[in-house]
């Protein structure tokens, strides 16, 4: 089944339209996409390099991941928010974007490698300092850095 | 001409310069560092605000957090600088004649001197408040102004590449 339809079902929206039509929509809502990416940093790294036995090491990692979780789910909103808006004021040229397509492969894998591996990891009575953590440390950034690079080559392709 | 308009034009003029502004992957190669490093640096610069603000990690004393995370946020901080001053570099004369450009550098001094006027006042009687989760109001204020001039920072810094014609 192609999703052809689906996107240009997306493009031909009037959201899309109002976006694609405005000087400064897609602009602005990419500079939130940004902000929103920023929080998305810190409270991914600040867990992540705790994993790999850096940063804060005094506190425990299910203290850390339980900090920065509210902060966490408040980046990720944004940024799908956002996310979605931009997508559907393009959608036809996302369609053939493989950078996009790159993008949203590494996305669905870190929300579930973050959901599964990496919530057992960073619960309570997980032991801590151990190879295990540190793998899934690296793991998370590498795949977060993924969803970057292809997102940032998104608009050079 | 005056004297810096002739200096951005004879950087302009360089020979590297103008491989740089015509790189098919290396401007980009660099405009992709500057944003990872945005997530290293500023990333975790804002939890520190938020810190400040009392929103976020208020069990971690704030000396442990400067000790422990700031070196990571300098390394992010010598990414920016220096892919930074890379993309300036490729073209000077577009850059210091874009407003949002303007903008960004006027945010960057207000978020320089927030922080050094936080590091010389409030921070030095950190003993006092370190583990509070209620930091003082000179610490809040610190960590609010830097969050805005950031965000804006960011935003302008997105609107370059959309102010050049």
């Amino acid at each position: 089944m192609s999703l052809l339809p689906f996107f240009t079902w997306c493009h031909n929206t009037a959201l899309s339209a109002a976006i694609r039509d405005s000087l400064w929509l897609f602009p602005v809502i990419e500079g939130v996409h940004l902000l929103a990416l920023t929080l998305l940093g810190g409270a991914v790294l600040i867990v992540d390099l705790r994993l790999l036995g850096l940063g804060l090491r005094r506190h425990s990692v299910a203290a850390l991941a339980g900090d920065v979780r509210p902060w966490l789910r408040i980046a990720i909103t944004a940024i799908v928010v956002t996310g979605v808006l931009l997508f559907m004021s393009q959608a036809r040229r996302y369609y053939d974007n493989p950078p996009f397509t790159a993008k949203m492969i590494a996305f669905a894998a870190v929300l579930l490698f973050t959901t599964t591996v990496k919530a057992r990891a960073v619960r309570g009575d997980a032991p801590s300092g151990n190879t295990h953590q540190r793998i899934v440390g690296a793991i998370s950034i590498l795949l977060w850095t993924t969803v970057g690079l292809a997102g940032r080559s998104i608009g050079f392709y | 001409m005056t004297t810096i308009a002739a200096l951005l034009q004879g950087i302009g003029e360089q020979p590297s310069s103008i491989a740089l502004r015509e790189s098919a992957w290396v401007y980009p190669g660099i405009e992709t560092a500057h944003v990872l490093g945005l997530c290293l640096f500023l990333g975790l610069a804002v939890l520190l605000d938020l810190r400040l603000l009392g929103g976020a990690l208020r069990r971690t004393p704030v000396s442990e957090f400067v000790a422990r995370v700031m070196p990571w946020t300098w390394a992010g901080f010598a990414l920016m600088v220096v892919t930074g001053l890379l993309l300036f570099y490729s073209d000077p004369v577009r850059f210091a004649g874009n407003v949002f450009f303007q903008i960004k550098v006027v945010l960057l001094v207000l978020a320089g001197l927030n922080a050094a006027i936080f590091h010389t006042t409030v921070y030095r009687r950190i003993a006092s408040w370190d583990t509070s989760a209620a930091t003082p109001r000179a610490a809040r204020v610190a960590g609010g102004v830097s969050l805005c001039a950031w965000a804006g920072i960011v935003l302008a810094g997105r609107m370059i590449a959309y102010n050049w014609f």
